[in-house]
């Protein structure tokens, strides 16, 4: 039976076979997925309103229940991201200013940019046009570095624009009267901006481009493979080699059903976030 | 000789007395010993029976038949007899129609409303076609779906009507004072709603409406539309603009709410295209939340008033209270939202139209640059893996 015995080695090969390595904590994966199953709820309620009088909007409130339930819903999910975040940021402050854990604001594995993520992205727009050899990501390369401050940067505009909406009386006890004009302004252009960045630019260069294709689920598990670290994250991967640390990250595969389960939640995000994504823009350039 | 042609002629004396002078004056019973068969049709097929016992319950059942067939002197009558003249008794009201919408009618004038002429009760009764609670279904018998209206092209307004509130109220309640077809249009002198005549003429329309409602008449007449109509400006709104003439709605309703907004925006465009910029009009938009601002929220619905009268509820020194109707606790810098901000006008609203331009071009900016870069990175992974798995000898990915 050499069909048997083939297919066999072949399973080893995929998934049995070869080392993983820890990428991210649990607390940081449930991070994430707080921030996306909250930012596709935020989206799918709050692009209804950008573009109410867009063919869709009317019909998928009444779906919902009206524009008091996308509202309830907008602003639970908005709660719920506000409170991931300011866990973030106590952690943030325990971890550096309590702790005093070294290089969270700078060094190789700091989210704040620096002179090597000028150089990658340099490098990376010229070895995209063939004028030099792909870039040596650490960590955290120049893009995910964006990603994180977009994100970051967007929830404070966006928080605050949005609670100086649902508590206007409030705000104008010390913001002038334009202001409460300028918050929608502030929170429909940075929301659309958001939901346009993630739907096209985070789902492509994080999950379908050939390297990640269909999706790179380091997210959902905090494992990845050896192959994955060396290529994706090749200095990260060479200094923990020289500093004799590899066997330190070396953690366990995900087990199978975890890793369909995050599959199966992950294509279910991409899927919804394409559809807002198609909407969004059908509704933008008609 | 002369004895007999005496007797022969008192004979035949007697016979023409006999015989005729019943002709000369014949009573309403004679007539029935024919008509009241009801199976009676002249030569047409059209029933020419009379319900005797109907008839004499009618208004005119005191009178005699040939009081209004008038040219019937003698039995037999011919075939065809002339068309009773109503106008002989109802003169005014013949006038009336003469100069009427109604006048060029191919049918009988007064039976197509007034129904069978030989069963014609007063309004007051309620068998009369022209009861109150009665006459939407008269009228709409031509002016519904399916009657005169479809084939002259007219609206169908009796669908309209009925289902609004002046229907609902006639027919659900029996509200006799409910507003029907004639109270507004008339009755037998119904004119167009073009002539300056007509009760339904636009600048006539306030005081038609008035007739019942006359509190909100004379505040309509107070506030600028009033206004601008009674010195003939013809484009200013009237009741029927904003609440239609038939399908009228309850205002509260969420349907009326939501209907309304593009009304007011059909004269004020710019005020309606900065209005739907701002939240107000994105919550209003969707339904189900009809409580959000609609123009006259703030501006009042029929004395509408500019912001200099300091009466109206959009006047600076009245906005903390308008505004508070929804927005409790808003404060003397809440007030100074603009509900009709525009963010392309640098002149009115420099912070604004600066704020507005900073985030497009930080979203264009952004986006196209990450395009380009996703766009190429993705061109370069996939031409790298290609030439990678050619190496290797597999299939392309």
């Amino acid at each position: 039976m050499p069909d048997l015995e083939q297919e066999a080695r072949e399973t080893l090969q995929h998934g049995g076979k070869g080392r993983f390595f820890m990428r991210f904590t649990r607390a940081q994966r449930t991070l994430h997925a707080v921030l996306f199953s909250t930012f596709l709820g935020l989206a799918a309620t709050g692009l209804p309103l950008r573009f109410s009088q867009s063919f869709w909007a009317r019909r998928f409130a009444s779906t919902f229940g009206g524009f008091g339930a996308i509202l309830f819903f907008h602003k639970l999910c908005a709660v719920v991201l506000t409170l991931a975040f300011l866990v973030h940021v106590k952690d943030l402050f325990t971890r550096s200013v309590i702790h005093r854990e070294k290089g969270i604001f700078w060094g190789p594995s700091s989210m704040v940019a620096n002179w090597k993520d000028v150089k990658d992205l340099i490098g990376h727009l010229r070895w995209f046009v063939g004028l030099g050899p792909k870039p040596r990501f650490g960590r955290y390369a120049y893009w995910e570095k964006f990603d994180y401050w977009a994100v970051f940067w967007g929830m404070i505009v966006i928080g605050f624009s949005g609670y100086a909406m649902w508590f206007a009386p409030f705000f104008a006890m010390f913001l002038p009267g334009w202001a409460l004009n300028a918050v929608l302004v502030i929170h429909s252009e940075e929301g659309l901006l958001a939901i346009l960045f993630i739907f096209s630019i985070h789902f492509v260069n994080t999950h379908l481009r050939p390297d990640s294709f269909p999706m790179d689920m380091v997210v959902f598990t905090g494992v990845e493979s050896e192959e994955e670290f060396k290529t994706k994250r090749p200095e990260e991967y060479a200094k923990l080699a020289k500093q004799g640390k590899l066997e330190s990250r070396v953690a366990e595969a995900p087990a199978l059903w975890f890793t369909n389960f995050s599959k199966a939640v992950g294509f279910i995000a991409i899927f919804i976030g394409l559809t807002l994504l198609v909407l969004t823009l059908s509704a933008y350039f008609s | 000789m002369k004895t007999v042609s005496s007797f022969t002629l008192l004979i035949a004396a007697a016979a023409f007395l006999f015989y005729a002078t019943p002709g000369v004056a014949q009573s309403s019973s004679e007539c029935l010993t024919c008509h009241a068969d009801a199976s009676m049709q002249d030569a047409a097929g059209h029933s020419i029976a009379v319900d005797e016992s109907k008839f004499h319950s009618s208004i005119h059942g005191s009178l005699e038949c040939v009081n209004c067939h008038a040219t019937i002197k003698s039995y037999p009558h011919p075939d065809k007899v002339t068309l009773v003249k109503c106008e002989t008794c109802h003169a005014d009201e013949a006038a009336g129609l003469a100069t009427s919408v109604h006048s060029s009618s191919a049918d009988h004038p007064c039976t197509s409303c007034h129904g069978n002429a030989h069963t014609i009760f007063p309004k007051s009764d309620s068998r009369s076609a022209v009861y109150p609670l009665n006459v939407p279904r008269t009228c709409g018998a031509c002016h519904g779906t399916d009657g005169m209206a479809k084939k002259h092209g007219l609206d169908s307004v009796y669908p309209s009507y009925i289902d609004s509130i002046h229907g609902f109220a006639l027919s659900k309640e029996g509200l006799l004072v409910a507003a029907n077809c004639q109270s507004c249009h008339g009755s037998h002198k119904i004119l167009s709603r073009k002539n300056p005549l007509s009760p339904t003429y636009k600048s006539n329309i306030p005081q038609t409406c008035g007739t019942c409602h006359a509190g909100i008449t004379a505040n309509y007449e107070s506030g600028v539309h009033g206004k601008a109509v009674a010195a003939g400006k013809l484009n200013a709104p009237v009741c029927s603009d904003c609440h239609t003439a038939h399908a009228i709605l309850q205002p509260t309703e969420s349907a009326f709410r939501t209907q309304s907004t593009p009304i007011c925006g059909s004269c004020h465009k710019e005020k309606f295209s900065t209005y739907r910029d701002t939240f107000h009009s994105q919550l209003g938009a969707l339904g189900g939340y009809v409580e959000t601002a609609r123009c006259w929220d703030c501006h009042g619905a029929h004395d509408v008033l500019p912001p200099s009268d300091p009466n109206s509820p959009i006047a600076p020194a009245n906005l903390i209270k308008t505004c508070s109707r929804c927005h409790a606790g808003a404060n003397a810098s809440f007030v100074q939202y603009q509900p009709h901000a525009n963010a392309h006008n640098r002149k009115l609203n420099p912070a604004l139209y600066f704020i507005r331009l900073f985030m497009n071009l930080l979203l264009a900016s952004v986006l196209t640059f990450f395009m380009i870069h996703t766009i190429l990175w993705l061109i370069r992974s996939r031409y790298d893996q290609v030439k990678r798995k050619s190496a290797e000898g597999g299939k392309n990915a």
